[in-house]
């Protein structure tokens, strides 16, 4: 059965009889990684913050090993180091180990501790532990300690990021603060380094003064320096979260994110509902569309008009929407990876005129399908083949589904090289991991900047099957 | 950087280093520190536990036994029992490379996994992985399904092992076998060696007696064709004439895996991870095993002309010469056109269980010196001969994993050679077991150490400005950041292979290409010569 719930008037829901995820016992070929790689990447967008997983060791190298491929980047994690016997008497003392020893080592201002499976299987307490750390050491000055509980047998990566950022806001908010006029907190979710530059640069340009959670477009994406300091430079200071209460408002990127009260509620909500902050819950400003709502949130909570340098962003970005609109017009894409970027995908692609005829994720949010109908729908034009947005799957029931529907081109991360092998398209690198191209960092795909980025690459890629596969050889197409 | 400036004396360095430590870990961390001298070998402390909060390169014993040893197989199909990342994360990362048979069989492109949820942590998931397993069955009929179990498993009590004979009985035309290899077991990946080979052992090696044609059978133990190098040894080997039976395990399948009792001998390059199978196999069929070494084109001639003389086959001797003689024609003039541009400078290798041994080799095939050099996860033995063994102790974390009890087979045993022959051999000097370890070969004072840190490379590299260091992804940016170029020695850098005489030839250039780069002196940009104009651009 397909998870995708959708009203009876949306004509984009179709089934299929090749089985999904929750009908199998196997994965074969997982399009998801696992919750404490994804509160790893968000514990490194805080200032001086090392994260540690609390469990055995393996999980600490492996989610290592992946991230720096992607970011060609250090990235240190430590572990607990869980052995045999921590499973039997618990992981305490290794815990209290582990923690004197990183922070003599690192001197770090935060460390992020997340807990992997065998941990939470045998039921660690993380909160607990850390409160008899902190009584122990209560002459000291401590970093910052923020626990999550990531097991990944109840969600995904982008679970444990979200879980991480909700932690973290949860864990350091001051209560009693006054508001302050032009804050804004910004919790965008799992971008690249280049993305969260550019919304910075964007906020500030409209006078607003960010606090974005997490912000690694400098730690997880650093220049060379002659000096290697162990902590890279960049990332949010823990003063600041602890000041989020503060903003006037959170800007929450996200549709697949949970509305009510639950795991996977975001960190803008909670705030929202704890704090007081308004929470302006928008997609992934990807796409005309999307980017508009955001930028007309900022003039809002500004008020202040769009600065004249992304106004003509925006209308460059339609030029090049009209310049291309031979190239694309009826093309149909496969999107997969996690699902707010796959659902901004889907609304971007929608608006320049290619089908996004499979929308697919392994995640396991109750909101992604009507997402992705939601945006690819209300546009006027109508494809004449549906939508099928699907999530819970892996890259096996991903590949059989595509492989009928015969797409022009595949976005996601480098894992669908063999479908675009195999169906002799391109595969346009999107999203985590991306480990078979260099520059996976500096993609930028957020606002009208970054949509035209992504804009040239894709009708370009298009551009170059088309020569290629003429038996012209069109020298000017 | 070459060795004409003052370095660092070795003994002072490791003082350095172990300074920045609290009294306890720098205790314990300074066993595992030693100045090496190849005359009187330094006992050095290995596969102990890591420190917590210790930033280690080390994985788990699930790693050690999916990915390194189990993984290279291609008709195997490989089922992770748990959650999704253990399974994902040991997906194609290890780039062995295999070429299928014409029946195209090959699941290495495949990540099963049970993909565990929250009730099967609670009510316990036998059920859904005898579900998977049926399900890898029912789509692939293949000749064999492994099962591997993750942290999870353990603890929560799923008798893989039950499952995988249920269903294996079931089948009746397919081998099922699990692996009780939580991440959590031993010290490191080598805990997960060894409960690989025990299982291997236990339920395939020997399953099939076939004859094998061939007048000298080998096994290659220990190569797992990372980047190709399995193919290149099968290139030389078939160039002499000597028959691989199998290969444990770069491209290898099962059917290969059955046969490997019906060799004559077995090499072993990496001796860490596959020693216990070379011992297993001795004791069962009687056949003997040396340790061999094909990284580096002396260290591969020298390994054929061994074989050969295990064989004593003056025709096979003759060949083997000839073959050396026709390869090392081009290595020859690579090396010597690479040296001058190498010559004398140094080189780090902190990696594996075997090739921060081996890789020595090539560094001083063309001039190069190592001047430190550690393994992640190796044993004593690995460092200081197999002559320690006895002098082990086996501590609370490897005790638990199972040592097999293995004796001659009835039917099966041989013994290879007469006493006769034996004595021949020994006479010539020939020597079976014979690993010495990595210390016999490196240079007095030079620096051993064991499962180095991220600490302790940074202190190195500071002090000795190397101008390639070796290890794998983990370290590479890191080190790239503190200006000196990383050769992956896991994964090649996508490259390779490096074993044999072409991959020597390959080695040489990538290494030059390395040492050689121009990018390092692009660091300064102009204005950090004019420092006044500089300072005057702040100020304003
Ligand atoms: S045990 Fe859990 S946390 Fe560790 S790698 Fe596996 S899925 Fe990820
Ligand atoms: S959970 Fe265990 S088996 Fe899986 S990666 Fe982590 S240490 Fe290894």
């Amino acid at each position: 059965m397909i998870k995708s719930a959708c009203d009876e008037d949306c004509r984009a829901t179709v089934r299929l009889k090749i089985p999904d995820a929750s009908d199998v016992a196997a994965l074969t070929n997982p399009c998801k990684l696992c919750a404490p790689l994804g509160a790893c990447v968000a514990f490194k967008g805080v200032e001086g913050c090392i994260p540690l997983i609390h469990g055995s060791q393996g999980c600490a190298t492996y989610i290592r090993r992946y991230l720096i491929s992607h970011f060609r980047e250090p990235v240190d994690i430590a572990s607990s180091c869980f052995v045999e016997s921590a499973t039997v008497f618990g992981g305490a003392n290794l815990f209290n180990t582990g923690l004197d020893n990183l922070i003599s080592q690192y001197r770090p201002k935060m460390v992020g501790i997340c807990t992997n499976c065998l941990s939470e299987t045998i039921g660690e307490d993380l909160r607990r532990m850390l409160q008899d750390y902190r009584i122990e050491h209560k002459k000291e000055v401590l970093p910052a300690l923020v626990a999550a509980s990531t097991p990944s047998y109840t969600g995904t990566h982008a679970d444990g990021f979200h879980i991480a950022v909700r932690s973290m806001l949860a864990e350091l908010s001051l209560p009693g603060l006054e508001k302050v006029k032009g804050r804004v907190n910004l919790l965008p979710g799992f971008v690249s380094p280049g993305d969260l530059d550019h919304l910075k640069e964007v906020i500030t340009a409209f006078g607003l003064d960010p606090m974005v959670l997490p912000d690694y477009s400098e730690t997880l994406d650093g220049g060379f320096q002659e000096e290697y300091s162990k902590l890279p430079e960049g990332g949010t200071p823990v003063e600041r979260i602890k000041r989020a209460p503060e903003a006037e408002a959170t800007i929450q990127f996200g549709r697949a994110l949970a509305r009510e009260e639950g795991e996977r509620l975001g960190g803008g909500v909670w705030l929202e509902r704890s704090c007081g902050v308004n929470c302006y819950r928008l997609g992934m400003p990807i796409g005309l569309r999307e980017s508009d709502e955001f930028f007309h949130t900022l003039s809002m909570l500004s008020g202040k008009p769009v600065p004249a340098r992304y106004k003509s962003e925006r209308s460059r970005l339609l030029d090049s929407y009209v310049d291309g609109h031979k190239y694309l017009f009826g093309k149909r894409a496969v999107v997969y990876g996690d699902e707010d970027m796959v659902i901004g995908l889907a609304s971007f692609l929608a608006e320049i005129g290619v089908n996004p005829v499979l929308c697919a994720s392994g995640g396991i949010s109750t909101h992604f399908a009507d997402s992705v109908h939601a945006v690819t729908r209300n546009l006027g034009n109508t494809f004449d083949e549906p939508v099928t947005a699907i999530n819970d799957v892996d890259f096996d029931r991903i590949f059989a589904r595509a492989e009928k529907l015969k797409p022009d081109l595949i976005i996601g991360s480098s894992k669908g090289y063999k479908l675009a092998r195999d169906l002799d398209i391109p595969l346009i690198r999107c999203g985590f991991p991306i480990h078979d191209r260099i520059g996976a960092q500096r993609i930028l795909h957020l606002g009208y900047r970054g949509t035209t980025a992504l804009f040239d690459i894709i009708t370009n890629a298009l551009m170059q099957v088309k020569q290629d596969r003429s038996p012209l050889g069109y020298k000017y197409i | 950087m070459s060795n004409k400036e003052k370095l660092p004396e070795t003994t002072a360095m490791l003082a350095d280093i172990l300074k920045s430590y609290p009294p306890k870990v720098a205790r314990k961390r300074s066993k595992s520190m030693v100045v090496n001298d190849p005359e009187t070998i330094p006992e050095i402390q290995a596969n102990v536990r890591t420190i917590p909060g210790i930033i280690t390169q080390r994985g788990c014993c699930y790693a050690g036994c999916k990915g390194v040893v189990l993984g290279p197989t291609r008709d195997i199909v490989n089922i992770t029992h748990g959650p999704i990342g253990c399974g994902f994360y040991s997906w194609l990362t290890r780039r062995n490379q295999t070429r299928p048979d014409a029946d195209g069989e090959n699941y290495m492109p495949y990540c099963f996994s049970t993909d565990m949820q929250d009730d099967n942590i609670v009510f316990g998931g036998e059920k859904k992985l005898k579900l998977a397993i049926q399900e890898a069955y029912d789509l692939f009929h293949p000749k064999a399904i492994a099962v591997f179990s993750t942290c999870p498993v353990g603890l929560i009590g799923d008798d893989v092992h039950a499952a995988a004979k249920e269903m294996k009985e079931k089948f009746g035309d397919c081998n099922v076998f699990a692996f009780s290899c939580e991440g959590y077991k031993g010290v490191s990946q080598s805990a997960g060696h060894h409960i690989a080979n025990n299982q291997i052992f236990k339920h395939v090696i020997g399953r099939n007696s076939k004859k094998v044609k061939g007048k000298f059978k080998i096994n290659m133990l220990g190569e797992y064709n990372i980047g190709g190098d399995a193919f290149e040894l099968e290139r030389i080997l078939e160039k002499c004439g000597i028959t691989l039976v199998s290969t444990f395990s770069g491209n290898s399948t099962i059917t290969k895996f059955e046969q490997a009792h019906m060799a004559d001998l077995n090499t072993v390059m990496c001796h860490r991870s596959i020693n216990y199978v070379a011992d297993m196999l001795e004791k069962k069929y009687g056949i003997p095993w040396i340790k061999v070494n094909f990284i580096g084109a002396e260290a591969s001639a020298k390994s054929l002309r061994k074989i050969a003389q295990y064989f004593d086959d003056e025709e096979l001797k003759n060949k083997v010469e000839e073959v050396i003689a026709e390869e090392m024609a081009e290595v020859t003039a690579v090396a010597a056109a690479v040296k001058p541009r190498t010559e004398g400078k140094l080189a780090m290798m902190f990696v594996g269980g075997s090739r921060a041994h081996h890789y020595q080799e090539l560094f001083s095939e063309i001039g190069m010196k190592t001047i430190a050099a550690g393994y992640e996860f190796a044993h004593r033995d690995d460092y200081e001969g197999r002559r320690v063994i006895p002098n082990i102790q086996v501590d609370a974390d490897s005790r638990n994993i199972e040592e097999l009890h293995i004796e001659a087979d009835a039917k099966e045993y041989l013994a290879r050679k007469t006493p006769e022959e034996l004595a021949k051999l020994e006479k010539e000097g020939f020597t079976f077991h014979d690993y010495e370890g990595m210390m016999a070969e490196m240079a007095k004072g030079t620096l051993v150490i064991d499962d180095i840190s991220h600490h302790e490379m940074e202190k190195l590299i500071e002090a000795y400005k190397p101008a390639v260091f070796c290890a794998g992804i983990k370290e590479k940016y890191c080190v790239q950041k503190m200006g000196v170029p990383l050769k992956q020695l896991h994964s090649y850098d996508y490259s390779g292979p490096y074993a044999g005489f072409q991959g020597a030839i390959n080695f040489y250039k990538e290494i030059d290409r390395m040492a050689g780069s121009k990018v390092w002196s692009l660091i300064r940009p102009p204005w950090q010569n004019s420092p006044e104009l500089f300072a005057e651009m702040a100020d304003a």
